[in-house]
């Protein structure tokens, strides 16, 4: 397999087995890129890239763009709050207008789940989804993925719980999409009320009590709660969600196991998890941050080389 | 036209010898002295030079592979997607004098690549390339092989395919003409 089998990175549902391969494989010679002295390649200096930001970023905005800086592409940078799109722009009049300007590709992040798959639809440039609400965020899972690989060696096999606000997270959908992919077991663990209704149909499993899942798996994801998607209470308060779903490290040091810790960011420290438990040597956090760099330059690579 | 062999196993053996014995000639005990294999196919012939190096000076080399993927010219004109392979370079090259080590030169667009990401690591003092077989007269750039395992001529149409015992279970290297090809 030598080349993507989708034109756009909407989200994981749509990648082969092989297309992740790929993209890891590519990854590997982009780490080793990014670790040079010099940490840029000529390859995408005749690409202009669009960073469409219609919701709030920090670590993933700044990824894409050092991703995009080192592969030598131009780039435009965007957010809503500061464009048209607060006079009452369309979402394909204002990215049509930004094409016009001969632009590449698109790196979209916007509140509404299936947004880029909208627009890919009615534009020809590639477009890699960089979050779209609470649907899928599809280099994160690359990124959580590639940087299990390099902890355990393999993906496959390996037992994962994400837990925490699953009801509001597109990292922990597109996660289980990645991590069943390759072969690794899934179990999901957060409060009942954050827990999407028939979500053992993706064949996951699911469980309430913190430490019988810690008890269980290799890996554990640990996610944000997301009180800017929350409407309604759902749980009586953060204090109370850190005693059941907060993972610290007496918690960590009662298990037969050592287990590796993950954490999308960004961490609300002595919520979903105890400074000390995410600064230890069980944290892969900063690892899966550089290795996000890594994974998203892989993936401009391998859409902006592809043959139609 | 059918496939013909034009250098066989045996022949090939003495090249490499000859090439090695070439590079002690030059480059004396190799202390400034490393020898980096181009991907993905000079990284054999530069293994295999490695390896004999060490044993006629009965020291370690230093050695090194490098990936022009992401240098190439041909990223948008070629029919295929370019997948890049890995770059091992786990030294200082500043100062050093550098061979290239690739199977076929042909264009020469490979090596201009190589060479740009060699020069991404460092500011070497010299480098040079040495070649298993040279395709001459089919430069597209004015790149030119220090040391030369066999010089051939031939069409733009054919192949030359350079067979590795480790990899094809022969050390030897074909001619294939564009009715084989396709």
């Amino acid at each position: 397999m030598s080349a993507l089998s989708v034109k756009h990175l909407i989200g994981i549902k749509y990648l082969t087995i092989d297309d992740i391969e790929l993209i890891f494989k590519t990854t590997d010679s982009f780490k080793e890129v990014i670790n040079r002295p010099i940490k840029k390649v000529p390859t995408l200096r005749d690409t202009t890239v669009v960073n469409l930001f219609f919701e709030n970023s920090t670590r993933t905005r700044i990824s894409f763009e050092l991703a995009e800086k080192r592969l030598s592409a131009d780039i435009v940078n965007f957010s809503a709050s500061s464009s048209s799109v607060s006079k009452g722009e369309t979402l394909i009049d204002t990215v049509n207008n930004i094409l016009a300007m001969k632009v590449d590709m698109v790196v979209m992040r916007h509140p509404s789940p299936g947004a880029p798959m909208f627009l890919a639809r009615h534009i020809n440039a590639s477009i890699i989804n960089a979050g779209d609400g609470t649907h899928e965020h599809p280099t994160q899972a690359l990124l959580d993925a590639y940087s299990i690989r390099e902890k355990l060696g393999t993906v496959k096999g390996k037992k994962v719980c994400i837990i925490g606000d699953i009801k509001h997270s597109r990292v922990a959908l597109s996660n289980i999409y990645c991590l069943q992919k390759l072969g690794a077991e899934v179990m999901l663990v957060g409060p009942p009320t954050l827990m999407p209704t028939y979500i053992e149909a993706l064949g996951v499993k699911v469980e309430y009590n913190l430490k019988k899942a810690l008890e269980w798996c290799d890996v554990a994801n640990v996610l944000r709660i997301q009180l800017e998607r929350q409407d309604i209470k759902y749980f009586p308060s953060l204090r109370e969600y850190a005693l059941y779903f907060g993972i610290n490290k007496s918690l960590l040091d009662s298990l037969k196991k050592e287990i590796v810790i993950m954490h999308p960011g960004p961490i609300n420290r002595g919520v979903e998890i105890s400074s000390d438990v995410a600064d230890s040597e069980h944290s892969i956090i900063l690892n899966q941050v550089e290795n996000g760099v890594a994974v998203r330059m892989a993936t401009l690579f391998l859409l902006s080389g592809r043959k139609e | 036209m059918q496939p013909r062999i034009i250098l066989s196993s045996e022949k090939f053996t003495f090249t490499i010898e000859r090439l090695c014995r070439q590079l002690i000639e030059v480059h004396g005990d190799f202390s400034d002295s490393i020898i980096i294999g181009v991907q993905p196919r000079g990284i054999l012939l530069a293994n295999r030079i490695h390896i004999r190096l060490a044993e006629l000076l009965k020291r370690e080399i230093k050695y090194g592979i490098i990936d022009p993927t992401f240098y190439r010219d041909d990223f948008r004109t070629s029919d295929k997607q370019l997948t890049p392979a890995i770059t091992e370079i786990d030294f200082q090259i500043e100062c050093k004098k550098i061979i290239l080590i690739d199977d076929v030169l042909f264009s020469g667009r490979t090596i201009r690549a190589a060479m740009d990401a060699l020069l991404d690591f460092g500011r070497p003092e010299k480098v040079e390339l040495l070649v298993m077989v040279d395709r001459r007269f089919k430069r597209q750039l004015p790149i030119h092989p220090d040391y030369i395992g066999k010089s051939i001529d031939s069409i733009s149409s054919e192949k030359v395919k350079v067979e590795w015992k480790e990899k094809e279970g022969f050390d030897r290297i074909w001619i294939i003409p564009k009715s084989e090809i396709e």
